[in-house]
This record gives structure tokens, sequence and C-alpha cells, in this order.
């Protein structure tokens, strides 16, 4: 600038010269004019939009923005602002520096958006300018809507989960995983099937990636089929119903396998008989013999499909007798294993005949004598596994442990309230269940309540809640001693809604 | 007394048109009712002549004068020049001047004493000025504007300037010019003053879209309410006075 330069400038002060029409002195400005007559003589807002309809939906609350989309927005927000500034036309001779609302009756059905716009007239002078539209609120449903009102029960995908197992402990499991991961947010309707879960989604894509996230938590394999529902001709719009067929592999945790000779040659002549340890999208099998362990893919096990010889139903108990240590501990990813032979009977022959097994037991870490262990009892058991007869020259221990048994401690804790619980997943029940099918279910329900007690790698993906009708009493601790209980800072306190107080966070 | 005029329609009418105290030259136009108002305020007192300048009918904007000379540009043809020579008072000194600047309307804003110029104007056209026309020469600009003939007209009794004009220039000009100055337009808001009006000591001719407002400025800066004209032919120098209306 040139005074910053040194240069000597006047200070310029504006002069006042008088309005060309109407007298009054004012301030100089590019038409000479004061504001009023400028006013008077010149009006921007003209061709300017002052009344507009707008559809609105009753039900969602949404507006309709042409030629399809529907915005939800309260009265007097910012998106219904953005949308009302938006619907009017021919916007672009003029530049909007300012938009508010106008107070209207909530059940008039009328909005009204006060605009300012500036706009450039006669010889640069710059006019701005306030005025009004007036929105005139129209209802009118929207698809979605209207589609759900005429069928509330309609769906549009449909995931239907199966596991060809006579238990439901997998299904339990899931059930609380999806509560944690919030997948089944979007389900319309979720429904308790014979072997399975239904799930029903109003968008293709809802189910597609309800399938993907349990394709991340099982070894699934699956498949997709539609349905054509209806069928416009002229604009060539078809509506579907898709379902997706999901199969979970029926081996579970603690299932004894025998592999078939082409999987057990391609793992590396992986010992037919072996135990597995872990289900997640994939199979992780353990030998007990070697503490050699193995993962299965879901490819690769469906390639080559294979049941499990006994499941945990066919546990037995036994009792401890002696332990004798073969190999230092090993940790085999995350878990500790010991080899050791060990001398034990059936609780059922003990006291009664002398029968004793020496089997080699990979659980030498955690068992000692007079300890009770459940295992699988190969040496009455009938299995008429195909897979058995191909493996030629194989000998079948007698025995095979596969946990410690805390059944005894049990029988004194039973009754007693656990002090944390889980939440379940509203499922709607096939009406014509009989009382065993809910007997069965229960005690299923309480061995998977049990199982998380015992294990803390099942726990890891899973949300527990503290209970709070849980009082807990003296005698706890006396026989609290060895069982394992889950400790409390693992609970999470359920968030109550309600105006109780609530108990500090863990 | 201020006059609205009109020139075929336009209301420019300083560009088709130079008054002065002792002469009026006037464009030919297509009708003659632009001539005859002229004749009519003007024709016992002062002569109105009907020319061309260069051929052209712009001719308020091309040549500057007062009472006591003319000054036209280099290309105006000899025809004109004598035709003019012949038209006016002996007093009045005709002259053609070379000079770059060809539009002297434009450039040069004078009564009969004091002349304004544009600041780029040569050196021997300055001095032609102060010989021919007689006056003292400023070079000054007007609301940052160079073309002082355009944005401002001034008689011996008041003038009127650009309405974009600060009270320093203001004051400034009125110094030099030694006659009260006010800021202001014509036509209706427009700010080519010079464009828009002509004016002598007794008479002024404005654009028919000037508004009333704008008259009553025109008619009390330049004192035009009460102005006879025999009474203001004889020369008088006053110094700054205010008017009281």
């Amino acid at each position: 600038m040139a005074e910053d330069r040194g240069m000597f400038t006047v200070q310029q002060t504006v002069g006042s010269v008088l309005c060309c029409k109407c007298g009054v002195p004012m301030a100089p400005n590019a038409a000479n004019m004061c504001v009023k007559c400028l006013r008077s003589e010149v009006d921007i807002t003209e061709g300017l939009q002052k009344h507009v309809i707008i559809l609105h939906c009753p039900e969602c609350n949404c507006y309709l923005q042409p030629p399809k989309t529907w915005i939800k927005a309260e009265l007097e927000s910012k998106e219904l602002l953005t949308f009302c500034v938006k619907r009017l036309k021919n916007m672009n001779r003029v530049r909007l520096v300012h938009a508010e609302f106008v107070w209207t009756e909530p059940h008039s059905k009328r909005i009204k958006v006060r605009l300012r716009v500036q706009k450039e007239v006669l010889n640069g002078a710059i006019l701005e300018q306030a005025y009004v539209v007036e929105y005139v609120q129209q209802e009118h449903m929207c698809e979605s809507c209207s589609r759900i009102q005429a069928n509330p029960d309609q769906w549009v995908a449909s995931v239907q989960l199966r596991q060809h197992v006579p238990h439901r402990r997998t299904f339990f499991y899931l059930e609380q995983l999806i509560l944690k991961h919030d997948a089944a947010a979007h389900a319309i309707k979720i429904k308790q099937m014979d072997q399975g879960i239904d799930f029903f989604f109003a968008n293709r894509s809802h189910g597609v990636k309800f399938v993907e996230f349990i394709g991340k938590v099982a070894p699934v394999r699956s498949r997709h089929d539609k349905q054509l529902v209806s069928h416009d001709p002229k604009s060539n719009n078809y509506n579907y119903k898709y379902t997706f067929s999901v199969e979970i592999s029926p081996i579970c945790r603690e299932d004894l396998i025998c592999l078939p000779p082409k999987v057990a040659v391609s793992l590396g002549n992986f010992g037919p008989l072996v135990i597995c340890t872990k289900i997640s999208n994939s199979i992780a099998l353990l030998d007990p013999f070697t503490l050699r362990q193995c993962f299965l893919d879901a490819d690769q096990y469906w390639r080559t499909s294979f049941k499990s010889l006994l499941t945990s139903r066919q546990l037995v108990e036994y009792i401890v007798l002696d332990v004798e240590m073969v190999s230092a501990e090993v940790n085999i990813s995350g878990t500790k294993y010991a080899l050791a032979d060990a001398q034990v009977a059936r609780v059922s022959d003990f006291g009664n005949n002398d029968r004793i097994f020496s089997i080699r037991t990979h659980l030498g870490h955690i068992l000692s004598p007079g300890d009770y262990a459940l295992g699988y009892d190969l040496f009455s058991a009938n299995t008429n596994d195909m897979e058995l007869d191909k493996h030629r020259g194989l000998i079948l221990p007698d025995a095979i442990l596969v946990r410690k048994s805390f059944e005894e401690k049990r029988q004194r804790k039973r009754g007693k309230a656990r002090p944390w619980k889980l939440k379940t997943l509203n499922m709607e029940v096939d009406e014509n269940r009989n009382r065993a099918d809910e007997e069965k279910q229960n005690n299923e329900y309480e061995q998977f309540l049990r199982d998380l007690e015992e294990n803390p790698d099942l726990r890891f993906n899973i949300s527990l809640y503290r209970n709070k009708d849980y009082q807990p009493s003296e005698m706890a601790s006396v026989t609290d001693g060895e069982l394992p209980s889950i400790p409390l800072d693992e609970l999470l306190a359920d968030l109550d809604l309600s105006d109780e107080e609530m108990e500090p966070v863990a | 007394m201020a006059t609205r005029i009109q020139f075929e329609n336009n209301c420019e009418v300083g560009v088709f048109s130079k008054l002065t105290n002792a002469y009026c030259l006037v464009a030919i136009g297509g009708s003659e009712s632009f001539y005859s108002v002229f004749e009519g305020e003007l024709a016992d007192v002062i002569p109105v002549v009907k020319t061309s300048i260069a051929g052209t009918r712009i001719i308020g904007r091309l040549c500057a004068g007062n009472k006591k000379g003319l000054l036209l540009p280099h290309n105006t043809t000899d025809q004109e020049l004598q035709h003019l020579r012949n038209s006016l008072p002996d007093q009045v000194v005709v002259q053609r001047i070379e000079e770059r600047l060809s539009a002297l309307g434009n450039c040069i804003a004078c009564n009969d004493h004091v002349a304004l110029t544009h600041p780029d104007l040569d050196k021997e056209t300055e001095e032609m000025i102060a010989d021919v026309l007689g006056v003292e020469v400023f070079r000054q600009t007007i609301a940052g504007n160079i073309l002082v003939g355009s944005y401002c007209a001034f008689s011996n009794r008041g003038g009127l300037v650009h309405p974009h004009t600060s009270i320093e220039d203001l004051d400034e000009l009125s110094t030099l010019l030694q006659v009260p100055l006010v800021a202001g337009t014509v036509n209706r808001g427009s700010e080519v003053i010079a464009a828009g009006m002509t004016v002598n000591d007794w008479a002024a001719f404005c654009g028919s879209d000037t508004t009333a407002t704008e008259m009553s400025v025109i008619e009390s800066v330049f004192k035009l309410r009460e102005a006879q004209p025999s009474s203001i032919v004889d020369e008088m120098r006053k110094s700054l006075i205010d008017s009281y209306v």
C-alpha cells in the first residue's frame, strides 16, 4: 500500500449526496439512490418461488425429495432447512445470504422460511432483500412404510442357519456372539426352528452382511437362492425374495473324531483319533497322544467332510487313581498340555469291580490322584463308524480323558444363583414343543453356562452382565475353593434405563 | 433557469451541446426541437450555432471553451473551423490545437477564470489553454478519475462534481476554483455530470431523466433561481461565498 511505503496520503472522508429520488441525504453508492427508493424501484425477488408444496410421510416423519429419496427431518431442524432451500428453483440468479425458520403451529401443515438474498442492480449496486417462502406440507406415505403397512411380516432376505447335531450348544454360543456384535440389528424377525434358527431381513444386503458375519465365527458353507415375487414389465423392475441357507459343520468342541485316511495323510499323518479343541471360523484339532495341533479351514473341512465319532453327550466320568508325567508341560497356542500316563477307573466301576485302565492322557498338568475327569469310554463303546474300518491296524485306546470334572462340588452348590447372567435374543419359538423338549433345552443351557464358567477363552467373545439379584452368602467362601468361577472384573454392568440406582461399573 | 431536454430521445445533453456565457454550440440533430429549446431560452442574448466537429455530433465532449475562446481538436475540418469563426462573435478566439488527447471536452473543464485539466495533458496545450481561454490552469483529478471534463460541470457561480468525491477533495477543489461546489448526480443517479447537463451563469439544461431533487440541487448550487442574464454577463470575480437558499 502507498501508506506503507511512506508516501503521504490525505485521509478521505466520504461526503454525502442527496438521494436522486427522495432527496434524503445519504452516502453515495453505485446507484445514488437511497435504499428505500432502490427497493421501490427494483424487486430482486421477482421470479422466485414464494409458495412450494412438499410431501411428508406421517409414519416415519420423512420428506420426499423427488424423484425417490425420503429424508428424515424434525421440524425446525438443520436437515429440514437444507431440504427446504434445495427445493427452491431459480436460486442461481440471486445469492442466498441467510435462511431461518419463522414459527408456525406444528399441526398447521405450513412451514415458513425467511430468506435473505442479494443481487446486483443498476450499475454495480448490490441490493439485499428478505422475503418469506411458505411450504405447504401434504401427507403421502413413503413406499417402505406402505409396504410395511400392507404386510408387516414381509421379508426380502432370510438366512436359515442349521447344524445337524442333536444339541443346541452352538446356537447358545452364537446367540451371545450375535448379541455382542449387534449383528442381528436389522433383523425383522428371528424364529427358532428344529436344528437351527431362521433370521428374516428387509433388505438383501443386511442378509448378506449377516451371512458374512457367521462365516467369520463358525466353519460354514452356504448357498443362496432367489424367488420372483413380482415383476413390473413397463419399468422392468423385479422384486425377489432371497434365501441364504447356511450350514454349520457338525463338529463341536470336545468331540472325539476319527479322521478319514485321506485327511489324516494330507495333514501329515496326523493320528486318526483327535479331539476338537476350538471352533471359530476354523476347526482346531489336537492329537492327545502326540500333542500335535492342526487347523482345518472351513473350505478344507467341507471338501472332505467327516462326522465326529463320539460327542460330549457320551462323556463318562472317571476317577483318577495315579498320574505319571511323561513329558514336560508344553504351551500350544495359549493352552498348556502335558503328556502323562494315568491309571483311571470309571466311577460306575469304582467300588463295584476292579477294572482299571492304563491310558495316556494330555491333561497331565491338571490331574492329580483323586480327581474326577470326564472322558470317552472307548472300551465299551460301540462305534460303527466306517472311517474306523478304513484305517488298517489302528489300535483304539481304552479311554481318552477330555477335561476335569467338577461334578461333586457342583452338587454342593446346586440351586445357588450365579453372580452373572446373560442376555438373550428375542426369538419366536415354535408353539408345538412339548415338555420333554423344553426340559432338554434347559439342561443344555445349564451345561452351556457351566462351560462358560470353566473356560476363560470361551468367555472371550461374550458380554457377561452383573446379576443384580445375586446375594453372596457366607457359605460360598467355604465351598468355593476350587470351583472355577468368573472373576468379577469380567462382568459388565447391565445398562438399565429405568430410574433405579446403578451399581458402579466393573 | 434549469430546463429538462432530450436530444433524439437521449438524456445526455451535455454530449451534444456546449454552453458558455458568450455563445452556444448545438449538434445537428434529426429533429429541430433540440435546437428550438436552446433558441427559445437564449436567442436574444447569445448566438446559438449549429455545427459538427470532425464530422461527428458529439461536439460537447470534443471542444472546450469559455466566453473568451474556443479550443477545437486536431481532427476538426477546415470548413467546420471556418464556419465557427464566421458564426461566433469576434471577441471569441477559435483555435485548433494539436493534442494527443483529442476529446478536449472530457479533458478540460473551465469557466471564465479557472480551468481544471487532465493530468496527462501536454505542456504546450496547457500554455495554449492559458493563452486562448485566459484562465489559470490546474491539473487535477476528481474522485480519483482523470477525466475531469466529464465528471464535473462548473460555471462562474457554482459547480457540481461526481457524487463519490470526498469532503477533503471538495474543499481543495473549491479553494482552487473559488466557487461553491456540491457533490451530486444528474439524470436519475448518473455520475457523469458534464455529459448529463450543460450550464452557464444564468441557464442550465439537463437530461429529461433528471429528478426533481437533482434539479433543485442544480438550481441552488448554480444560483439559477434569481439569475438574470444581463447582470451576469459583466465580468466579476468573487471570493468563496456560502449561499443561503
